[in-house]
């Protein structure tokens, strides 16, 4: 195996957005030796385009604010399908993590009293996202970067892992491919930290960038660990939908929470005509009051429904626009334009509040959103789903093998509540590094046999064998056929018989990914790259759509046709998902553990 | 809409050349669309970096023709569609294959600045006060998304191939963050002078010119920081009192 690289390290942290930097920041400031392996240039990941900010409970612009309301929102928010205990940590440790953020040279816009300045966002009771301007995760991901360099942490670009390498039942490694060259890595670890984010490239309409293929969910469930939640994708209320070019390129929720409101081709402010019972007294029951709110000129004034939570946002405009009450290009208008009729100088505040936006919509769509309405449709943007991990430790069922921030679930059950995912990163990324730290100085190294490695070598090379039958556009193809059937049978609204659909039709595209070949060489080569993420995309695909078939009621971000209701039956359990003896994909219902006293009357006081 | 001609580069480290593709052309497409396009029908192996294909990640700066851009934030219609459309790495950096090239000097550079150091925490929980005028200088420069579209027009890198001597204006932009940061307590003059080259920058503002996000790189960083540098070291009446009373470096911070 002279064509292999193999380098050893005490934890391997797979991913390197906001959790996996934070987790490497951690394990190496734990004393242990550190790798961190990235499919793209580092400071390129995913959590770069996040733009309103992190939620955490500071209360530098609410006083009322605490960790307590933070929690009871952020249950309420994910229909109580949460771990609670993950939601609890999250919600008390988020402050010091944001404050951390600022000691390794974050700058974020402050209050007038100079503190870090808090936003409203949807679901959230009070003002409580850090954040700068709609440029946040940039913001985020910079300062863990500009401090991780200096932290002793290997870092290894352009590498894809394609498989986890275990010895016995522990997680003993993994190996990957290097893009530049298409050479092979073997890293040997006594614990490895998955932190590779989401699954949107299953679906065609995606705020997400091609890296988002569900790889460190098919690495885990392979190597043996769990998924949980998997039916709860989140459909971002606000994506761009003209011109197509850029349909699903995200449109951040700061807009509303900025004053920004939504209106059908009526004119109409729709989101007026249709709130949910449990927040029916917490919405705003005029738009002078609404507008009370954003300005935070009026404390008791309630929320405007724009601020609703994603999932029923997004039903909404979906509704508007099937009812026919459509923008031109199927979406609903999204106007902030329209403070200038409440504040001097609207046009340089937008630009100051929302300058990505501005941007975005000017060079892109020709519109200037300080002048007129952007037009707006749902996009697929987040898993709530993932790797189910312990609560305190993160850790997955596999022994060593951790999980934090996207792939990993559980903070938000049924449906994540904007700003409650970049502070997931950092809070349990810390976690996940700190325990990983640990595992790796207590356990000594475990062997990986040879033969594991060879045959992840084969799994690797085989898209590249020329004698098998080329498929007109390669992966490529098979990968647009996926996310065209994730699309319209496994979306927004769901029935049975168009998921059963897609469980079989997975299974045929699964056939056609075993065959698909990629031309040229292994020397920096997508439509190889392409082939080998087929695998994880598909695999996730069905995950989502076995749990989605199961879960026959309509909560949070899963809404089903044919079961329009919550069902209270399925407020108790979480599906889970495991490979089974034979390959296949086994679903059990497991009982969500009783949440202590303490916690159900947070919650009572929050009602 | 229209089938337009696209000359790509192609190649490796060793050789390449331009190669011709068809692509359909409709509303509203960038540039990165059609390299898309491109690699899913004709050429399942062509080399390119993306990622947000929002301005937000500078991962798929190129140049169209000629011109160092953003392929993702480069819409079709605003060109002229009748003649083929160039589209080639940047050159300031080694080839690595068709589209990508070799940016490692960029990791380089930033590694060689010394990092943020704040002062003491103004507050008990370990929290600062600062007045959002305060931060406005700094944030102007936090916006950069490391496209590297500056370095890649800067002559002293991409004519005098200076990556060893310069870091760049990319990092000066860094530098002045990290300087005019109301916390931090560092001095990096002494470096910028001696191994970061900013004498070597003429102020052509051609970084500022094809800057993305729209940072004014020359007028705010780097000639603040020339400024800066001739202060500590080229002041006649500081070198005089310095020599007289063997004053350590003043700081020069604000």
């Amino acid at each position: 195996m002279s064509d292999v690289e193999t380098l050893e390290y005490d934890v391997l942290v797979i991913g390197a957005g906001g959790a996996g930097l934070r987790a490497a920041i951690e394990a190496s400031g734990a004393g242990v030796s550190v790798g961190l392996v990235c499919k793209s240039l580092l400071g390129k990941a995913h959590t770069v385009m996040a733009e309103g900010g992190l939620a955490a409970a500071m209360a530098n612009v609410d006083e009322r604010d605490s960790w307590r309301t933070h929690f009871a929102d952020t249950m309420r928010g994910g229909y109580y399908l949460n771990n609670w205990r993950m939601a609890q940590i999250h919600a008390q440790q988020a402050p010091d993590r944001v404050r951390e953020l600022e000691a390794w040279g974050a700058v974020f816009d402050r209050t007038e009293a100079g503190k870090i300045n808090q936003r409203n966002f949807g679901g959230h009771a009070h003002p409580r996202l850090a954040h700068v301007g709609d440029r946040t995760g940039l913001e985020m991901i910079r300062t863990l970067q500009d401090h991780g360099i200096h932290q002793g942490i290997d870092v290894h670009m352009e590498c894809t892992v394609t498989h986890l390498l275990k010895g016995g039942e522990r997680v003993a490694g993994a190996f990957g491919y290097a893009r530049e060259l298409g050479k092979f890595m073997v890293f040997k670890a006594k614990a490895v930290v998955l932190a590779t984010g989401g699954i949107g490239r299953a679906y065609k309409v995606t705020s997400n960038s091609w890296e988002y293929t569900g790889d460190g969910q098919t690495l885990a469930y392979d190597a043996g660990a769990e998924l949980i939640d998997m039916e709860f994708v989140q459909f971002h209320p606000t994506g761009m939908v003209w011109p197509p070019s850029v349909r699903g390129i995200l449109v951040t929720e700061g807009v509303r929470g900025e004053g920004g409101i939504l209106k059908n081709s009526l004119g109409d402010r729709f989101m007026f005509r249709d709130i949910p019972d449990n927040y029916k007294s917490s919405t705003a029951d005029t738009p002078e009051e609404g507008w009370r709110y954003v300005t935070k000129s009026d404390i008791n004034a309630r929320r405007p429904p724009e601020l609703l939570t994603r999932d029923h946002v997004a039903r909404c405009i979906r509704r508007e626009v099937r009812e026919g009450r459509g923008s031109p290009h199927g979406g609903a208008f999204l106007d902030i334009a329209w403070i200038k009729e409440k504040i001097p100088n609207a046009q340089e505040h937008i630009k100051k509040k929302l300058p990505s936006m501005y941007h975005q919509f000017k060079e892109l769509a020709g519109i200037d959103i300080t002048k007129e309405p952007m037009e707006v449709g749902p996009t697929t943007h987040y898993v709530m789903g993932g790797i189910r991990v312990d609560g305190e430790t993160q850790m997955t069922a596999v022994p060593g093998l951790y999980a934090a921030g996207e792939c990993a679930a559980g903070l938000h059950g049924a449906n994540r509540l904007g700003g409650n995912s970049l502070s997931d990163l950092i809070v349990f990324g810390k976690l996940a590094g700190e325990h990983a730290a640990e595992f790796a100085k207590q356990n000594a190294a475990v062997t990986v046999s040879n033969e594991q490695i060879l045959q992840a070598q084969r799994d690797a090379l085989s898209p590249l064998d020329s004698s098998r039958a080329t498929l007109v556009g390669g992966a490529y193809q098979v990968q647009y056929e996926l996310q065209e059937l994730m699309q319209d049978k496994v979306g927004i609204v769901r029935t049975e018989a168009e998921i059963m659909e897609a469980i079989d039709t997975i299974q045929i595209l699964k056939e056609k990914a075993k065959s698909v070949s990629a031309p040229g060489n292994r020397q920096y080569n997508p439509g190889w790259h392409t082939a080998l993420d087929l695998r994880n995309l598909l695999t996730v695909s069905e995950a989502v759509a076995q749990a989605a078939v199961r879960r026959k009621e309509s909560r949070g971000a899963h809404t089903r046709d044919d079961f329009p209701e919550k069902d209270d039956e399925y407020s108790a359990f979480n599906f889970v998902l495991r490979k089974g003896p034979d390959g296949e994909m086994q679903v059990t219902e497991e009982l969500i553990p009783e949440m202590p006293h303490e916690l159900q009357q947070i919650i009572e006081d929050h009602k | 809409m229209a089938m337009v001609n696209f000359k790509v580069w192609r190649g490796d480290k060793i050789a390449g050349d331009f190669q011709e593709y068809q692509t359909d052309v409709t509303e509203g497409m960038v540039v990165l669309d059609a390299v898309h396009q491109i690699q899913a029908e004709s050429a399942n192996d062509l080399a390119c970096r993306w990622n947000c294909k929002a301005g937000k990640c500078g991962s798929c700066s190129a140049e169209v023709n000629g011109m160092p851009r953003l392929m993702c934030m480069t819409r079709l219609n605003d060109m002229d569609l009748s003649k083929s459309i160039t589209i080639e790495p940047m050159r300031a950096f080694p080839p690595i294959k068709d589209l990508v090239s070799d940016v490692s000097h960029n990791y380089r550079a930033k590694q060689k600045i010394k990092p943020f150091q704040p002062r003491k925490p103004d507050n008990a929980d370990g929290s600062w006060n600062m007045q959002q005028q305060d931060v406005e200088r700094v944030q102007e420069f936090r916006k950069c998304i490391e496209c590297y579209l500056c370095q890649d027009v800067c002559h002293v890198l991409r004519d005098h191939h200076k990556h060893d001597e310069f870091v760049g204006p990319r990092f000066f932009v860094y530098v002045a963050a990290l300087e005019m940061h109301p916390l931090d307590e560092a001095d990096r003059l002494h470096e910028l002078k001696e191994t970061q080259g900013i004498g070597f920058c003429n102020i052509t503002k051609c970084c500022t010119k094809v800057c993305p996000e729209h940072i004014t790189i020359t007028d705010n960083a780097i000639i603040p920081l020339k400024e800066r540098v001739a202060d500590e070291f080229y002041d006649p009446v500081k070198k005089v009192i310095r020599r007289l009373f063997g004053l350590s470096k003043p700081n020069n911070k604000s």
